[in-house]
């Protein structure tokens, strides 16, 4: 069996606003019973608030629990607070999923983006475009590109595990393998091209410290069941807080000098010291 | 959880060791740990417990004691019938199976492609059956070797060995069976079956994990697959597994004795077992062919609701079974046995295996026919889909997204 989060199991006994909505403003279906889930996420959106979400879902217990927290999360939040979630903050909520998991969080976002797209009135999302790389699950190039670049992917079980592409004739893997090597090689040119050019103010520092720990940093350490707070900036030392998993963990003083500070200095300047909050 | 023992209805899984089977084996981890190869009176006197064990499983599979060599696994077993038919066919380049066959043969025949062999795989109809006419026209002269499993794991299915049989050795081609879910469970006398190579698994007959059995009929020519000291008469190298073979000795004498109770008890709990889920539940289904199956196994496939969910749910009862969903194999595509037969996708991510076995009760039976209904139904107040909206309305059923492969 797998190994779930007490709070898996807990939204999968006890899911929050399971079961159908009377008048939704918008229902999105996502997934295919076919493929063993699929998700129908209901929306009640009052002057741009989401004031009720709602699910059905056919999967396993994560598929549920994972359906169960994105409802929890939505509720309240405005249309464009709502468009921010990304699978990492399910994930996040849940305490982790195992990886091979990784796909039921995946799925719950794509049902919230589709209708928010519905709301708006807008085509669907560029991911849902591209070409069919996994014909076993439909899946497209631009797909696995996102989950590549999202969640830092570097092997095809990894990719499977994200989106499922490759997990069933395995027909597709050679040519997923082929996608990972170019999207990773134009992320490390993009990557080189940041860190050539260092900030010149310390307000550009500032937001391009913020957003490397968003958007590289705490999506990794997410996945380990940690989190990371950014504390304070001042010049080039950066204080930070490490929550979940990894506080008081004892390898707690390596994760910040070696995953933190390296990446920083990779990305942003080499300066930079990083510190943990007392 | 409750502290209450679970309800163990997973015996196609793997069984509980038997108390009076641990009882015999524990003396030859301690007292008793001679090596049975030894001169000296301490050591030998371990090989003639061996030779008892042997004895004793002949005695289950009504074959004789020199026919039986020991090995490490079912899967062991598998590996060393198959390589060896084929080593001594030399000129032979093809293999038959079907597609329901345990990976243990399957996916060692798929390997064998690589090696440049051919692989029929035959197939099977929607309740499991394999098409003796399909398979008697796939034997040709360069066949060395048909392997078709006695039982099946998931649906419980028995073949007709019999007949397969008299078919390979109208044409002179050797005939293995993976009986790991049969012995114990029904009766069989080797002595009078055309079957000459057949696996069994001490730990699906409650002995333990790690010991399994082959048997080879005299007259077939056989070329080991571990290579190294004279052990099993030269058929199998390595210090024998000396409690593993005594309790599967010890637990082939007591399934002699309870294959009855298996075919009456066991049998009355399975079907009382089944048919009130079928009373009780709404749009579920059995897998197999009830006509010939195994007394201890039932599938059901339970419609809208997906296995892992059930799975987890019974479990939070106490109740251990498995399934046939891609949820919890890992691959991401429901169990191959069910795909092969047919099962539309939405039945097979649903379906739940109960093998039970002499250990259980009507008390356990009555545990798991009270949770079902509610589980099921809570499961399905959560599924978008029903009798009325068997799926969504931009996809159609049982097929991908894309159209793909995977059907
Ligand atoms: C039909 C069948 N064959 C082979 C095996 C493999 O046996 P073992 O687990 O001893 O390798 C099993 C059990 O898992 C089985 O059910
Ligand atoms: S095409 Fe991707 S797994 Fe089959």
């Amino acid at each position: 069996m797998w190994d779930y989060s007490k709070k898996v199991l807990e939204h999968f006994l006890n899911p929050r606003n399971a079961g159908e909505m009377a008048e939704p403003t918008v229902v999105a279906d996502v997934g295919n019973i076919a493929c063993g889930d699929a998700l129908r996420l209901y929306l009640r959106i009052e002057d741009g608030i989401i004031t009720d979400a709602r699910f059905k879902t056919f999967g396993c217990a994560s598929a549920i629990a994972s359906s169960s927290v994105l409802t929890e999360l939505v509720k309240g939040m405005s249309v464009d607070e709502a468009a921010g979630i990304t699978d990492d903050d399910i994930v996040r909520e849940l305490d982790g999923l195992p990886e091979a998991k990784m796909h039921c969080s995946v799925m719950g976002c794509e049902a919230l983006a589709k209708a928010l797209a519905l709301y708006r009135g807008e085509k669907p999302a560029p991911e849902d475009s591209g070409r069919i790389v996994c014909r076993c699950f439909g899946i497209t190039d631009n797909k696995i590109i996102r989950a590549i670049r999202d969640h830092d992917l570097t092997t095809v079980d990894q990719v499977t595990h994200y989106t499922k592409a490759g997990g069933g004739c395995g027909k597709c893997r050679e040519e997923i393998a082929e996608i990972i090597r170019y999207t990773r090689a134009d992320m490390a040119a993009r990557a080189k091209r940041s860190s050539q050019s260092p900030p010149r103010t310390n307000l550009q520092r500032m937001q391009q410290i913020i957003q490397v720990i968003d958007d590289r940093i705490r999506p990794s350490l997410r996945l380990d069941g940690g989190d990371i707070e950014l504390v304070d900036i001042e010049g080039t030392t950066v204080t930070v807080a490490l929550r979940g998993r990894c506080a008081g963990c004892l390898a707690g003083a390596v994760t910040l000098r070696d995953v933190v500070q390296h990446t920083l200095r990779e990305v942003v300047d080499a300066a930079i010291e990083v510190k943990e909050a007392p | 959880m409750t502290n209450t023992p679970p309800v163990y209805m997973d015996n196609n899984a793997t069984t509980a060791v038997d108390a009076e089977v641990l009882q015999e084996m524990l003396p030859f981890f301690s007292e008793r740990y001679g090596n049975p190869s030894s001169i000296h009176n301490f050591g030998g006197g371990v090989g003639k417990k061996i030779d008892e064990a042997r004895c004793r499983l002949a005695g289950l599979i009504g074959a004789r004691p020199d026919e039986i060599i020991f090995t490490a696994s079912g899967s062991e077993s598998d590996n060393t019938a198959i390589r060896s038919a084929i080593a001594t066919n030399a000129d032979r380049r093809h293999l038959v199976i079907s597609k329901v066959e345990h990976p243990a043969v399957l996916n060692l025949a798929r390997h064998l492609v690589t090696g440049g062999f051919r692989v029929t795989e035959i197939g099977v109809d929607a309740m499991g059956r394999i098409d003796l006419d399909e398979l008697s026209s796939s034997l040709t002269d360069d066949t060395a070797v048909v392997s078709i499993m006695w039982a099946n794991n998931e649906t419980g299915n028995i073949y007709p060995i019999e007949r397969i049989g008299a078919l390979c050795r109208e044409r002179g081609i050797l005939f293995h069976t993976d009986a790991v879910q049969a012995v114990g469970r029904i009766p069989m006398r080797l002595s009078e079956l055309p079957v000459d190579l057949l696996s069994l698994s001490g730990h699906k007959l409650h002995a333990p994990k790690g010991i399994g059995a082959l048997y080879v009929r005299r007259a077939v020519r056989f070329e080991a697959l571990v290579i190294g000291g004279h052990q099993e008469g030269g058929r199998r190298a390595g210090t024998e597994n000396v409690p593993g073979i005594v309790g599967l000795g010890k637990a082939a004498e007591l399934a002699a004795e309870r294959i009855p109770i298996e075919n009456s008890m066991v049998r009355a709990l399975r079907d009382r077992l089944e048919s009130s889920i079928l009373a009780s539940c709404p749009d579920v289904s059995v897998n197999g062919d009830p006509e010939n199956r195994l007394p201890n196994t039932c599938n059901i496939s339970f419609g809208y609701i997906e296995g892992e969910a059930i799975l987890l749910s019974l479990d939070i009862h106490g109740i251990c079974a498995s399934s046939g969903s891609a949820c919890t194999s890992g691959s991401l595509e429901p169990s191959h046995v069910l795909r092969a037969m047919g099962v539309p996708f939405t039945s097979a991510h649903g379906s739940v295996r109960f093998s039970l076995s002499v250990q259980n009760s009507d008390a356990d039976v009555d545990r798991v026919i009270q949770v079902m209904p509610g589980i099921v139904a809570k499961l399905r107040a959560m599924s978008p889909f029903s009798p009325e909206a068997p799926y969504f309305q931009n996809a159609s059923q049982d097929t991908c997204p894309s159209g793909g492969s995977c059907s």
